[in-house]
């Protein structure tokens, strides 16, 4: 497919604002507890601790999927520079996992700051629960990829890096199970993101199809 | 009669405001103070005791089973952060989608096995009763709570009217279904087979706690917290406050209700308040009271095991959960 015109070379400012941009979010939201609880302001409703552990879930999951649309956008579009960016939105889908991880332990919970609930019942939680199971499981699933996704360790790692950095399909998947079982019976947020999964997969598994005929018909 | 047109009560019923609130505000005062980010919460709370800053009502009502630093819960919370999936799934949606919804005029079908059926204008049906302001505690099987002072009868008149048979053993509520007033209810989403139907055992619905309620904070019920009608059983877990009645039936066998129906291995029929029995996917040993930062232990029958624990004596309550 041709490149779409336009924007071939990456707009000035770009990668500055997309760090900024994807940190709005974490930030407003950590404001807003604190305001909601300090201030009596009510900008995340009737029960703020919920709310934000929610919304943190959430743009775990939207950044993750960003991240997956990265390669496709650059084979449709010819725009390769997105291709540095992608590390960008997979830290920060950690960073909100983690987030998401904070405010359930911390805040939810209230380990650390209480001892109303102890680590016995969430370590009951974590074993006992599978989606609080899955849930941690992905965040774990994160860590190493985080942790190579420094420009020397791409460098070292070599083939082995593409390999592992495919864990982010499992994450990606588990993460939605993830969603879909912690709500009631509501299915339609995770529904949406389960879908946008299944046209990146989808994709995917296209690409590796052709690009497999292709090399079939070259050695042939 | 409209149910806000009833008789002042004698002021003996409730208890004396001023005394109360300002018992209040003192914990109040002294939480933000002294606490610091972990009182944080009750300005909220205390902005529900000085009531009227926006228009808010101000809470009345006799306690019942109240906890020494329960408070009410602010208008803005009771009334804008509902359960009701007949208006939407999300706690905002009722407030939102429930400002249409006719409630006059009402008709409450009373039937099944009793000498006494028939079919009530809302009005005829509560002029019998007396009606009351009882401060209750609420807890949702979500694991967050809150404090309502509701207004209403006790459903226990309702049930000696009806006069059941010998042979009626349960009480079945039905919600009013009408997928044209209430977005809910229309569409292929729905996962709750409508009209929602909840149930009590006899001597449940007979407790002297168990009401009938028509308003919340000394005003007509809002739409959003099930106008006209709605029960409220304060040692059950929330979802057992079926709203916006429409039929009482007298039955011998336990109904089976809407949220049974949906997720049986979630849901019970009893769905008392117990911390000591987890629900499959969060621990009920605990809660977060609206409007409040820290969490609180939950009570076993959410504070009312004395008036109501004799009725289970006996019962496996981790099975019939």
């Amino acid at each position: 497919m041709p490149p779409l015109g336009g924007i071939e070379r990456q707009p000035r400012g770009f990668g500055v604002a997309l760090v900024l941009l994807a940190a709005v979010p974490a930030v407003w939201y950590a404001w807003a507890i604190y305001s909601d609880f300090v201030l009596g302001t009510r900008y995340l409703g009737s029960d703020p601790i919920k709310e934000a552990e929610h919304a943190y879930g959430a743009w775990t999951l939207r950044l993750l999927l960003a991240s997956l649309v990265i390669t496709p956008m650059r084979r449709l579009t010819g725009w390769n520079w997105l291709a540095k960016h992608r590390r960008t939105l997979g830290l920060y889908a950690f960073a909100y996992g983690v987030l998401h991880l904070s405010v359930w332990a911390i805040l939810d919970v209230q380990l650390i700051i209480d001892d109303l609930v102890g680590w016995d019942v969430v370590w009951a939680d974590l074993t006992k629960r599978p989606f609080i199971t899955i849930g941690m499981l992905c965040l774990v699933l994160m860590v190493p990829l985080a942790v190579t996704s420094t420009k020397g360790m791409i460098k070292r790692l070599g083939k082995t890096w593409a390999k592992l950095h495919r864990v982010v399909y499992v994450i990606a998947v588990l993460g939605i199970v993830h969603f879909f079982m912690a709500v009631k019976l509501d299915i339609r947020e995770p529904g949406v993101y389960a879908l946008i999964l299944a046209v990146l997969l989808g994709w995917r598994v296209r690409e590796w199809r052709q690009r497999a005929s292709a090399a079939a018909v070259v050695s042939a | 009669m409209r149910p806000s047109d009833h008789p002042k009560l004698p002021s003996s019923e409730i208890t004396p405001e001023s005394s109360y609130l300002d018992r209040r505000s003192f914990l109040v005062a002294a939480g933000v103070i002294g606490v610091g980010l972990a009182g944080a919460g009750k300005l909220r709370a205390a902005a529900a005791q000085q009531g009227g800053a926006q228009g808010a009502p101000v809470a009345r009502g006799t306690p019942f089973g109240l906890q020494p630093d329960d408070r009410p819960t602010p208008w803005e919370d009771v009334t804008g952060y509902n359960n009701f999936y007949e208006f939407g799934t999300s706690k905002e949606d009722p407030k939102a989608n429930a400002q249409q919804f006719r409630t006059r005029p009402w008709t409450v079908k009373v039937d099944g096995l009793c000498d006494k059926p028939g079919d009530y204008a809302l009005e005829d049906f509560l002029k019998p009763a007396k009606i009351e302001d009882r401060i209750y505690r609420m807890r949702c099987v979500e694991a967050w709570s809150m404090v309502i002072p509701w207004r209403g009868i006790q459903l226990k008149d309702v049930i000696d009217r009806a006069q059941p048979r010998a042979s009626a053993k349960f009480v079945e509520l039905t919600t009013l279904n009408d997928p044209r007033q209430m977005p809910g209810q229309r569409g292929g989403l729905s996962f709750i087979n409508w009209p929602y139907v909840e149930g009590l055992r006899l001597d449940e619905a007979r407790n002297p706690l168990t009401m009938l309620a028509t308003g919340v904070y000394g005003r007509d019920l809002p739409n959003q917290n099930g106008a006209p009608l709605r029960l409220v059983v304060p040692w059950k877990y929330g979802f057992k406050g079926v709203k916006s009645i429409v039929r009482i039936r007298f039955a011998e066998t336990a109904p089976r209700t809407a949220w049974q129906v949906a997720a049986p291995s979630e849901y019970g029929f009893f769905a008392n308040v117990n911390p000591a029995v987890d629900h499959p996917r969060w621990s009920q040993a605990t809660e977060r009271r609206i409007g409040e930062f820290r969490r609180r232990p939950t009570l076993p029958f959410n504070g009312y095991a004395e008036q109501v624990a004799s009725m289970y004596a006996g019962m496996d309550l981790r099975r019939n959960y």
